[in-house]
């Protein structure tokens, strides 16, 4: 068999890109605690969980551009693999409440209290303990990914249907979540969180932390899904998305590739949900709507899909523009989302990154014509 | 259950007159006791009453409050009807006696006479004496008025009497009953009256009659009945044999009210398959002809359920009143308009240039439900809207014990499968229809013969979106018209389009309704969302073994 050509994890200019806006991104912090109050090179404290949402929301758009981009498939469910994580990240948070909570339970959260029951139900077990809910924001959305893609992979459910069974799936989630004695906290969902690993979750320092570990995340993220696609994976992913059956024809197992880009996406998601809940403070089922889903999908087709880099530089754009227009005009955000999402697949199908490569090809095609004058 | 009936209505009938024998017999010698019995009874009955209600009614008229409640009593449980005119003028204080003859009743300007209701004239204010009730005499003539109705004059009394006396089942009601029923003609009430005296006689029977009773009551619906026998079930001091008798009756009870139970949920399952299949048949269509996931499909269905809503608004504004209700009828086929049109707008803006994309058209018909979404919240507010149920959609009927039909339940079912029908005329019977069956089944193909593929889809589109106006209209009728009215049903039409397969009417039909009572009949099971998650998790696993749904399009093209 011939040596397939290897790639490198990144070039050398894209490691100085990768190091260049880890800089950047490391900077905020240190502009918000360093930079004397007043001055110019000050940011204010909200920006610091807001931009380490947006960073979160950039590896989930990573993990939906891994399975998408690079496989073809398009998860609609991809919000509830993000939702798990958060929840096994609050549940941790909401055992470490302990006796503070209102009713001054120390072995039962508030709202088990409030519905009654005696004791911490089985699968509360053990997340009284980080490195366990950790393990398992990572372990869940794996092993429902893996369960639900081996069922749908394997009897080669493609294309809009698989779309639509995920989108079922996180739909099935949502309404199951919702119910009081799922033992999730129902409607509210868990909030109120008073630390994590000991550290208040108020303060600005511990803030600052999570927003750290949020960019390392990201860019841990982003290497992992830069060592699967230029992998030989990668390739057969690639072929995946653009002749399935070819592949098949070929020899390759489709359905096994698939199936591990498939679960990594989900634990990707995951880590990226239990990074996201400490910052906001909450989660609720909510995240689970299937709105939420497909709005990661939008991220990644205005960044442009199939790039990673443009996986992170849509989710920072959307979300951004979603925070200006719903505070500065909310009955126009829905319309831009709209107008985004047909735009964007009608006008630039490659997002931004496309756009730029479309521009430098056209100067670049011009320049040579150019060049000849000149010889 | 009926042989029981007939050999015992003869002693029954005689206890009215004399106490009845309850030792064992030959069923023919106890009727013959019975027969001879009732005449006896019918005899002195009669006789009886025609001497003493004269009497009765002259003692009511008497200043002297104890003596008019002893007549009331009296009156009562005497049992002739002739006696509640009387009785209610003296409640309502239109009783006057007279110094020479029996009381009179004022009745408008003439004044009757308190038996035979003949109007006597010339009568003087001052020979007439109002007779007064105090509030002792007023409870008195209450119950009388309650017993006697069993024998009044309107059928309609006699009826609610008969039903009313099953809350009370004392022995004395019981004799009661069986003395009204020995004179009642009307099938109705006389059936109704036994019904009630068996049920008194479960209270106040001797055992054997509370066991025969028992078992006639259990092939009852009543809950009150259940209630009754329940009771006595719980009754420590009934005998073995009373207690058995009420296990087996409840367990028979209980049997048929699961079976009406079931027959109701299937009900509710067959109307939500319905609705649901009004939601996906367009999306099945337009999925089916151009492979294309309209996710603005629900939306679709909430700008028909706006269009009916819109609709209601002019025609209350401009029609007369007696044409405002046909409203409805009016928007069905605007809203297939409106919404048609809006289809076909997409189709010819937007989804023709993303054909063999299914996944951008996917993203791209969601930011026009987004669109659409807010649009409509910023033309009619975000509040929910009522359209109104007109007045031959209002209420409903109860078909068997506890089963109760819904008519805007009922009308939707037959307005779905109108619809279906419709649908099918046009795939079956029209060149459009043959078109689109041919660009179903081969795209290329069907160019090559000259279809032109681009028409069809854009009409299909919109006889796809048309159809889920008209889906809104039904909606509008069972539910609030909201901006996120679509939403609701999007997940589950997608559901019983991949369940039930593209490109196929019968796959919608029997994915549609399969969901819908699958998921109506889980309800009370596992709880409405629990159901619901069931059945999702089902259809997962059904993908497993029908990946192109239960009735796939069975054709030669495969994907690249």
């Amino acid at each position: 068999m011939r040596d397939h050509p290897t790639y490198p994890l990144l070039t050398p200019r894209g490691w100085l890109v990768f190091a260049l806006v880890g800089l950047v991104l490391l900077a905020v912090p240190a502009a918000n605690q360093w930079a004397a109050t007043g001055s110019a090179a000050h940011l204010p404290d909200y920006l610091v969980p807001l931009i380490g949402k947006y960073c979160t929301y950039a590896m989930l758009a990573l993990a939906l551009d891994l399975i998408w981009g690079y496989a073809g498939i398009l998860s609609l469910g991809h919000g509830a693999f993000f939702a798990l994580g958060g929840y096994c990240m609050g549940m941790y948070m909401m055992r470490q409440i302990g006796t503070r909570g209102v009713y001054g339970n120390a072995d039962l959260p508030d709202f088990m209290v409030f519905l009654n029951w005696k004791e911490l139900p089985w699968y509360w077990q053990g997340f009284d303990m980080f490195w366990f809910a950790a393990l398992m924001a990572l372990v869940v959305p794996g092993i429902l990914a893996f369960v639900v893609g081996w069922l749908t992979f394997r009897s080669r459910v493609t294309g809009v249907y698989l779309s639509i069974i995920t989108q079922a799936m996180t739909f099935a989630l949502l309404l199951a979540f919702f119910r009081n004695n799922m033992g999730f906290g129902g409607n509210n969902g868990l909030t109120d969180f008073k630390e994590i690993l000991g550290f208040p979750i108020q303060a600005q320092t511990t803030r600052v932390g999570l927003y750290v570990a949020s960019v390392i995340g990201l860019g841990l993220t982003f290497l992992i899904c830069r060592a699967v696609v230029t992998s030989k994976l990668g390739r057969v992913c690639l072929a995946l998305r653009d002749a399935e059956s070819r592949v098949r024809f070929l020899g390759y197992s489709t359905t096994g590739a698939k199936l591990f880009v498939f679960t990594l996406s989900a634990v990707l998601a995951g880590l990226a949900g239990a990074l996201y809940v400490p910052q906001v403070g909450i989660i609720n089922p909510s995240e689970f709507s299937p709105a939420n889903s497909i709005e990661i999908a939008i991220w990644v087709a205005v960044g442009g899909r199939g790039t990673l880099s443009g996986a992170v530089l849509g989710a920072f754009a959307v979300n951004w523009a979603k925070t200006w227009l719903t505070g500065a005009a909310p009955e126009v955000w829905l319309f831009f989302l709209g107008l985004l999402f047909v735009a964007v697949t009608l006008l630039f199908p490659k997002g931004v990154t496309g756009l730029v490569q479309q521009v430098r090809n056209r100067l670049a095609t011009r320049a040579i014509p150019r060049q000849a004058e000149g010889d | 259950m009926k042989q029981s009936r007939v050999p015992r209505r003869g002693p029954e009938r005689g206890g009215a007159g004399q106490p009845a024998d309850a030792a064992p017999q030959s069923w023919i010698r106890r009727a013959a006791a019975g027969l001879v019995a009732i005449s006896a009874f019918l005899l002195i009955h009669v006789s009886a009453s025609a001497a003493t209600l004269e009497d009765l009614l002259a003692k009511l008229a008497t200043d002297s409050f104890a003596e008019k409640v002893e007549a009331a009593e009296a009156l009562g449980s005497l049992g002739d009807g002739r006696a509640i005119p009387a009785l209610r003028a003296l409640t309502d204080g239109r009783l006057y006696a007279r110094k020479d003859a029996g009381p009179v009743i004022e009745d408008g300007s003439v004044f009757r006479d308190a038996l035979t209701r003949q109007p006597v004239a010339g009568l003087a204010a001052a020979d007439l004496d109002k007779v007064r009730a105090n509030n002792r005499l007023r409870g008195v003539l209450e119950g009388a008025l309650s017993k006697l109705s069993l024998f009044s004059d309107v059928k309609a009394e006699r009826l609610a009497a008969a039903r009313d006396a099953f809350k009370v089942g004392s022995a004395e009601m019981a004799t009661t009953l069986e003395r009204a029923l020995a004179t009642e003609k009307d099938t109705d009430v006389a059936a109704a009256i036994r019904f009630s005296l068996t049920a008194a006689k479960i209270s106040s029977g001797t055992p054997e009659q509370r066991v025969l009773s028992i078992r006639e009551l259990a092939g009852s619906m009543d809950p009150q009945v259940r209630n009754l026998i329940a009771g006595v079930r719980n009754d420590a001091s009934q005998p073995k044999e009373v207690k058995d008798a009420a296990d087996t009756a409840l367990a028979a009870m209980d049997r048929k009210l699961m079976l009406s139970g079931i027959a109701e949920n299937l009900f509710q399952g067959i109307s939500l398959g319905s609705v649901l299949l009004l939601a996906a048949v367009g999306l099945a269509i337009t999925f089916g002809v151009m492979g294309v996931i309209n996710m603005a499909h629900g939306e679709m269905i909430m700008l028909g359920a706006y269009t009916a809503y819109t609709v209601q608004l002019v025609c209350r504004a401009l029609l007369p009143p007696e044409w405002v209700g046909s409203y409805l009828l009016l928007s069905v086929p605007i809203a297939f308009v409106v919404a048609g049109l809006v289809g076909v707008l997409i189709e010819r803006t937007v989804i023709r240039f993303l054909y063999g994309r299914p996944l951008e058209t996917l993203l791209s018909t969601w930011g026009i439900s987004l669109i659409l979404q807010q649009a409509v919240r910023s033309i009619f507010d975000a509040q929910n809207k009522e359209v109104a149920n007109p007045e031959w959609m209002t209420g409903g009927f109860e078909l068997i014990g506890g089963f109760y039909i819904a008519w805007n339940r009922l009308y939707i079912i037959l307005f779905c499968f109108m619809v279906l029908g419709a649908i099918a005329l046009v795939l079956r019977r029209t060149a459009f229809g043959l078109h689109m069956r041919a660009v179903t089944q081969n795209r290329d193909m069907a160019a090559a013969m000259g279809i032109p593929t681009a028409r069809v889809d854009a009409l299909t589109f919109g006889l796809g979106s048309g159809i889920a106006g008209m889906a809104g209209v039904a909606l509008s009728q069972i539910g609030n018209v909201s901006p996120n009215l679509g939403q609701i049903y999007i997940v589950d039409s997608f559901l019983v389009v991949v369940f039930g397969g593209v490109g196929n009417l019968m796959g919608t039909l029997v994915g549609a309704m399969t969901l819908g009572v699958v998921n109506k009949l889980l309800e009370p099971v596992a709880g409405a969302v629990l159901g619901k998650v069931v059945v999702l998790v089902a259809i997962i696993l059904f993908m497993q073994r029908r990946p192109r749904g239960l009735f796939a399009l069975k054709g030669r093209s495969v994907d690249a």
